[in-house]
């Protein structure tokens, strides 16, 4: 089973397992990521996640093929949230099933490397009392992160 | 004969833009991506600044990632994104 999901709601991270894993007894090993949104030192009030509506969508389904493709996967779900996200809350989930547990790790760690270079979402940083700290900078550790899966088969 | 393409802005391109989106006719002498960043970046104040280091704006042809030295050929979608920082 696979799902992908780009919404401005919260997702129920039990449900997403249950949904990949009911009536299922091949499935070994189920990894998850959730990403929240970080304050700061408590200087953060909300990150606002700005996307490219469609190409988000198909940009998650390559990377989701790829993963596929490099890993023997039962299950997969990737979901990435939109718009204002308070400090505390959820911004990304990802979920890989499969027989074993190295497969389902190392899917796991991919999508989310993959997923923060390729994914067409932009983040601004608000900050208490309304003032805007501007937009995220791309780090380069995740651009290494993302290139040391390049050569591997 | 001159074609049209819509163009896409996100993030702090589509600030410095003034504007999400637009539809230009393609001048004859714009061939690829960097061609039309180049040209955004000549036409006005806004463009200059949006585009002020080319080298850090990313493009997609049609909803698909690009490198600068990619042929617009027949994309009827362009968008100039900064790096992406989702997850």
């Amino acid at each position: 089973m696979r799902r992908l999901s780009v919404q401005a709601d919260p997702f129920d991270l039990a449900h997403e397992i249950q949904q990949l894993t009911q009536g299922r007894t091949d499935i070994g090993a189920v990894v998850s990521f959730t990403g929240l949104c970080r304050s700061e030192g408590g200087l953060l009030e909300a990150l606002e996640l700005e996307h490219f509506p469609g190409m988000a969508e198909e940009e998650m389904g390559r990377v989701m093929d790829e993963a596929e493709a490099r890993w023997p996967l039962q299950g997969l779900c990737v979901i990435h949230r939109f718009g204002m996200i308070k400090a505390g809350e959820q911004i990304v989930l990802v979920i890989t099933a499969s027989a074993h547990r190295d497969a389902a790790f190392q899917a796991a760690d991919f999508l989310m490397d993959y997923l923060k270079t390729r994914a067409p979402f932009w983040k601004k940083e608000w900050q208490q009392g309304g003032d805007t700290r501007g937009w995220v900078e791309a780090k380069k550790e995740d651009v290494a992160k993302a290139d040391r899966w390049r050569d591997k088969p | 004969m001159t074609r049209s393409v819509k163009i896409l802005y996100f993030a702090w391109v589509r600030e410095r833009m003034g504007r999400a989106e637009e539809v230009l006719a393609v001048p004859d002498d714009v061939l690829t991506v960097e061609d039309l960043a180049r040209f955004l970046a000549r036409r006005d104040e806004e463009g200059a600044h949006a585009f002020a280091n080319p080298a850090i704006v990313r493009a997609a042809l049609d909803r698909r990632h690009v490198p600068p030295h990619t042929p617009l050929q027949t994309a009827t979608e362009i968008a100039f994104f900064p790096p992406m920082t989702g997850g």
